[in-house]
């Protein structure tokens, strides 16, 4: 039989498709839109203002929003657009090193359970069991009485909650995959669990893994806000969007100075908006059957 | 065949699969005490219909699957006995065919990644090195150099098998076992399929086990044949003689089943078979055969039917001579 050269332009890859689906999607893109210059603003403001989260005004305590602080001053004469952006910096620097850290937890357990074996995957799912039944509040007391309230504890218990889930997700995705000639082939040439999950596992779970991490973003942004208003969160003087909103809570503040609070909890409510909304984006580009529509 | 050296020793290989239920467990009996041998260089067909354990004997030699019990020699070496460590080792000495060239090619990697993933697991260094041979098992399977960077979608049924050939033989195996390779592919590319594995099998003296439930492609491609039914083998003979002299009645049903292309034919002395394959979790007691069996005596719930030589290189499994 002759050799036919195949003569069609090079197809892309199925990343790249993915991508390209992402880039038509206008909901998506807004979000991104929104969310990327929000980013750029928490963090070419520090550079260019002179005003930093914790500059004491004395002369504007408790002001509204004005040509020298334009969105007000707090109680005690602090700029409540620069806390804002530096609460912002410091959520979404939580935000993300959780998420990344339970992303990766997340993804080996449930690959190890997949793929594994019986024995593996009846020790992962069960440590999945328990780390499910871990209640978050407690957690957080426990950690602080031991390490004090802070950043790292907080980023420490938002990773150990958030994890678990994805596992399940991971070796459902993987208890199938095992079975697919292509992994069996793999197999049978050799491969060892490390290979299964570098070569085949984490290829054929990025769909899930992307639509994790930005979902679990804005899920761990409104966790850190939640424990910071109890006050389990980011302690002051450092910002968070959860702590300003603590530090705002009485009915002197809610009535008369609305701003300490209504921008907070705007930025908050925008950011975790289009962070969905990418995340929603995601989970439509890598579904092959939305391929047409 | 008794002369030769065996290459492939198969010892009492089974296969029973345990189903749990709330009150109730059930032994699915895959496989049962085979056991048979197969020379260096030969083809050996493995013929039956759906569910007689065909591809449970293909993957449990190779151990895709793990015997419940038995050996499997492959030159000496005892591939059941096997630590993890040194099967993965040995793994490039015998290699594997699937069915479905759809489901055997990862979607997420070019077909340069899928022709050298087994090098890289068999320790072959030097990426260039790794290139060339997988440059050189595309060429043997008449492929062009420029599939290397192109993903498995954008080729045939066709193709794509040629293509999970390629993968097999880049490893240099000794023995191939090819699990119906050209059942779902169009008829047209069957006959290149099958004479491209037929040559490559000959021009590096590959030792092959070839699955299939159709009689015609067994015969073009095997020395000896093995009938299977229900997980326990009915007939070994060489292709000619099973086909022009079966002994067994399952074999017999088998070759009158297969169609002819004249719609005029004489079909009076077809032999049709009554009936569905019985339930693998409860086999007939004796033969398993004998409950869809024309020539059944009560003889044949009482006893497994050994399997016997009838004649040099010619063994059956039935206690009727009919």
């Amino acid at each position: 039989m002759a050799t036919t050269p195949i003569s069609h332009p090079r197809a892309k890859s199925p990343a790249r498709r993915a991508l390209g689906r992402f880039g038509s999607k206008p909901g998506a893109m807004i979000g991104l839109a929104v969310f990327a210059s929000l980013l750029l603003l928490m963090l070419v403001h520090p550079l260019v203002s002179g005003i930093g989260p914790n500059t004491i005004d004395l002369r504007a305590i408790n002001q509204g929003p004005s040509a020298s602080h334009w969105l007000g001053t707090d109680g005690v004469g602090r700029d409540v657009f620069a806390r804002l952006l530096e609460g912002g910096r410091i959520s979404l620097l939580v935000a993300v090193t959780s998420s990344v850290a339970s992303l990766v937890i997340g993804f080996l357990i449930g690959a190890v359970a997949g793929l594994g074996g019986r024995i593996a995957d009846a020790i992962a799912m069960r440590s999945v069991d328990v780390a499910m039944t871990l209640p978050p509040v407690i957690l957080l007391l426990v950690l602080a009485s031991i390490t004090g309230p802070g950043i790292g504890p907080t980023i420490l218990v938002i990773s150990l909650l958030s994890w678990p889930v994805l596992s399940r997700l991971v070796r459902s995705r993987l208890l199938e995959l095992g079975q697919r000639d292509f992994v069996v082939a793999s197999r049978g040439m050799g491969a060892g669990l490390g290979h299964l999950i570098w070569r085949h596992a984490l290829p054929n779970s990025i769909d899930i893994l992307v639509v994790f991490a930005t979902l679990q973003v804005a899920s761990a942004i409104l966790l850190e806000a939640g424990l910071s208003f109890l006050g389990l969160g980011v302690p002051p003087p450092d910002a968070s969007w959860g702590n300003m909103l603590f530090a705002a809570r009485s009915t002197t503040v809610l009535t008369n100075y609305p701003w300490q609070w209504m921008f907070p909890g705007l930025a908050l409510v925008v950011v975790v908006l289009a962070i969905n909304f990418i995340g929603d984006g995601l989970r439509d580009a890598f579904d092959p059957r939305s391929e047409g529509a | 065949m008794s002369e030769q050296t065996d290459f492939l020793s198969v010892r009492g290989l089974t296969k029973h699969y345990v189903q749990r239920g709330i009150g109730r467990r059930q032994t699915v009996h895959a496989l049962d005490d085979v056991s048979f041998t197969v020379a260096r260089g030969e083809t050996v067909g493995l013929v039956g219909e759906s569910g007689s354990g065909k591809t449970t004997i293909g993957r449990a030699i190779l151990r895709l699957i793990e015997p419940t019990a038995g050996q499997v020699l492959l030159d000496g070496t005892d591939v059941t006995a096997l630590s993890p460590r040194a099967l993965r080792r040995f793994r490039k000495r015998m290699q594997y065919v699937f069915q479905d060239p759809y489901a055997s090619l990862s979607p997420r990697m070019t077909i340069g990644e899928i022709l050298t993933e087994g090098l890289v697991l068999q320790g072959v260094r030097g990426r260039e090195k790794r290139r060339q041979m997988a440059l050189d098992a595309l060429a043997s399977v008449d492929l062009p150099a420029d599939a290397l960077d192109r993903y498995a979608f954008e080729f045939s049924g066709g193709q794509r098998q040629r293509i999970g050939i390629a993968r097999a033989l880049v490893l240099e195996p000794e023995l191939i076992v090819a699990d119906e390779p050209v059942s779902a592919l169009d008829v047209s590319v069957q006959a290149q399929t099958i004479n491209l594995l037929r040559s490559l099998q000959q021009r590096n003296n590959l030792t092959m086990l070839f699955i299939s439930h159709d009689l015609g492609v067994v015969e073009y491609v095997c020395d000896r044949i093995i009938v299977l039914f229900l997980g326990r083998i009915m007939e070994i003979a060489s292709s000619e003689t099973l086909l022009k002299a079966p002994r067994h009645p399952y074999t017999r049903a088998l070759i009158s089943a297969v169609p002819g292309l004249d719609p005029d034919a004489d079909r009076s002395g077809q032999q049709v078979l009554q009936g569905d394959i019985p339930n693998p979790a409860n086999p007939p007691s004796g033969c398993v055969f004998r409950t869809r069996c024309p020539h059944a005596i009560d003889r044949c719930a009482a006893e497994v039917p050994p399997l016997e030589e009838v004649e040099p290189g010619h063994f059956k499994a039935c206690i009727r001579d009919v």
